[in-house]
């Protein structure tokens, strides 16, 4: 267990950086894409990446919780 | 500004005025529900974090909240992306300066947002209670009512860029939440999340070999009778929502009502199935738990689903809460009291995603799938790293956590100077491994 939460943690970090970039990935796809099936492949690639995103952002708190009582 | 003003009928508007009396309710329940999922020795704690809470929400949304959120056909902050304007932002005046106050659609909305509001900040609380302190909770709330929830109502209850999905990119009608599946429950349950990870763990919560232990509440009655008082609050949440962000007839509200039943009673039924197979016995706090669930996803589009499709989403929803909160506190270490995360931020998602697919939208619904599926993307995407980041910069400027001698206390004795039950003898604590 347990990095101490006071350390930066690159996994935190690149957890949330992803969550954004998917976001900013859907919206590209909404903006650049005609309605069709890339639109759509894009905006579910986009929540992909968000996911990964997530996995990340949950494991890194996995990882830095605070010590156990 | 994009010119989509809302105009109801003098029945639609009694109709509205009647759903958002009660609509309150579904704070009372889910304040119940908070208190009886928490310790005894914490329970007037988190009712009064909860009554801190909707008061702190409902201030700040009169001063600045409603500004952001505005109102379709009101005036806001637009930029042309690709030669399409996206609506980004409300610029109407703060204090409600400038709301005709003669029951018009800006002002219902206006209303239905302060119970939103409120509504949302109160989600966080079943998360972090029984550790998160007074004033730290009054903070983030304030942040919650006067920032994150606007900012997201605006762009789908507001004429934003959500709500604008089906003129500007054909996508259906646009992104459909009527009752506030996303608007309110996912954005208060994603909030919840924050605050889990940033509070961590309550003492004792995980024993030395990391395995969970359980606390129960303290009070079963309370928890599912808040389930009861939710419903009534939840109908009117959403038959309002449905009249002011939807465009329904008043014909429709008895359709909105009964979906609104079925999808808490299939998932309070999904959940109590699911416990029975996983422990033997139903269980009182998941089930209602799943009820809860069941009302969070069908919110976002009951005017538009079949009833069939309604007991559907609930039944999924309650079986995903109920194992949602098992997975979070046994594999994730994820410590929510309350079950806020399951119950918003996971029922709510299910709810508006399953709810943009078997809902039957006016035009057909081409492309209404993907309008939720967008709007999902951008309450994952852009609420959560938003509201963990503002919750990171309070707990390292203000603190968000009670001390551990204050927390082994209670939180009745150390933030009120008082208990809920004071005859009753006070346990330390319990859960402890000694």
């Amino acid at each position: 267990m347990a990095a101490s939460p006071k350390r930066p943690d690159p996994l935190k970090s690149l957890g949330f950086l992803l969550l954004v970039t998917g976001w900013i990935l859907v919206l590209s796809a909404v903006v650049l894409l005609k309605q069709g099936a890339a639109r759509g492949g894009f905006v579910f690639s986009g929540i992909a990446v968000e996911a990964l995103g997530l996995v990340l952002a949950v494991r890194s708190h996995i990882a830095t919780k605070p010590e156990r009582h | 500004m994009i010119s989509n003003t809302v105009v109801l009928s003098d029945s639609q508007t009694l109709l509205c005025i009647v759903a958002l009396l009660i609509a309150p309710l579904s704070c009372a329940g889910l304040a119940l529900m908070n208190s009886g999922l928490g310790r005894a020795r914490s329970a007037a704690h988190t009712m009064t974090a909860g009554m801190c809470v909707i008061a702190v929400a409902a201030c700040v949304y009169v001063v600045c909240g409603r500004s952001w959120q505005g109102f379709a056909g009101e005036a806001s902050r637009t930029i042309v992306i690709g030669g399409k304007p996206w609506n980004w932002i409300g610029a109407a005046r703060p204090f409600f300066a400038g709301l005709p106050f003669d029951g018009s659609p800006a002002l219902l909305a206006a209303w239905m947002g302060i119970v939103g509001a409120a509504l949302a900040g109160l989600i966080p609380l079943g998360s972090g209670s029984e550790r998160w302190r007074l004033a730290a909770v009054c903070l983030s709330t304030a942040v919650l009512a006067g920032w994150t929830f606007p900012l997201f109502a605006h762009w789908a209850w507001g004429g934003g860029w959500l709500a604008q999905l089906g003129v500007n990119y054909g996508l259906g009608i646009g992104y459909v939440d009527a009752g506030g599946s996303g608007t309110i429950h996912v954005a208060g349950g994603l909030t919840a999340l924050s605050l889990a990870w940033l509070l961590g763990p309550r003492r004792g919560k995980f024993g030395y070999d990391g395995m969970p232990m359980a606390i129960p509440g303290h009070n079963a009655v309370y928890v599912l009778f808040g389930c009861f008082v939710a419903l009534v609050g939840w109908t009117g949440l959403n038959a309002a929502g449905a009249l002011l962000f939807a465009g329904v007839q008043p014909g429709r509200l008895a359709l909105i009502a009964v979906n609104t039943i079925l999808g808490a009673a299939s998932a309070g039924l999904g959940a109590a199935a699911i416990t029975r197979v996983r422990f033997g016995k139903p269980d009182s706090s998941l089930t209602a738990n799943g009820w809860v669930g069941g009302l969070v996803a069908v919110s976002a589009t009951c005017a538009f689903l079949p009833p069939a499709a309604a007991i559907l989403i609930g039944l999924v929803a309650g079986a995903l809460v109920a194992l949602c909160v098992e997975l979070f506190e046994l594999h994730l270490d994820i410590d929510d009291p309350g079950g806020s995360v399951s119950v918003h931020a996971v029922a709510g998602i299910w709810g508006l995603l399953a709810g943009g697919a078997l809902g039957r939208f006016p035009g057909g619904g081409e492309g209404q799938f993907l309008a939720q599926a967008i709007g999902v993307a951008t309450l994952i995407g852009f609420v959560l790293p938003m509201t963990y980041v503002v919750n990171l910069l309070l707990n390292r400027f203000v603190g968000l956590r009670i001390g551990p001698d204050a927390e082994r206390q209670g939180m009745d004795l150390a933030e009120l100077g008082a208990g809920a039950y004071p005859e009753f003898v006070t346990h330390t604590d319990d859960f402890m491994q000694r």
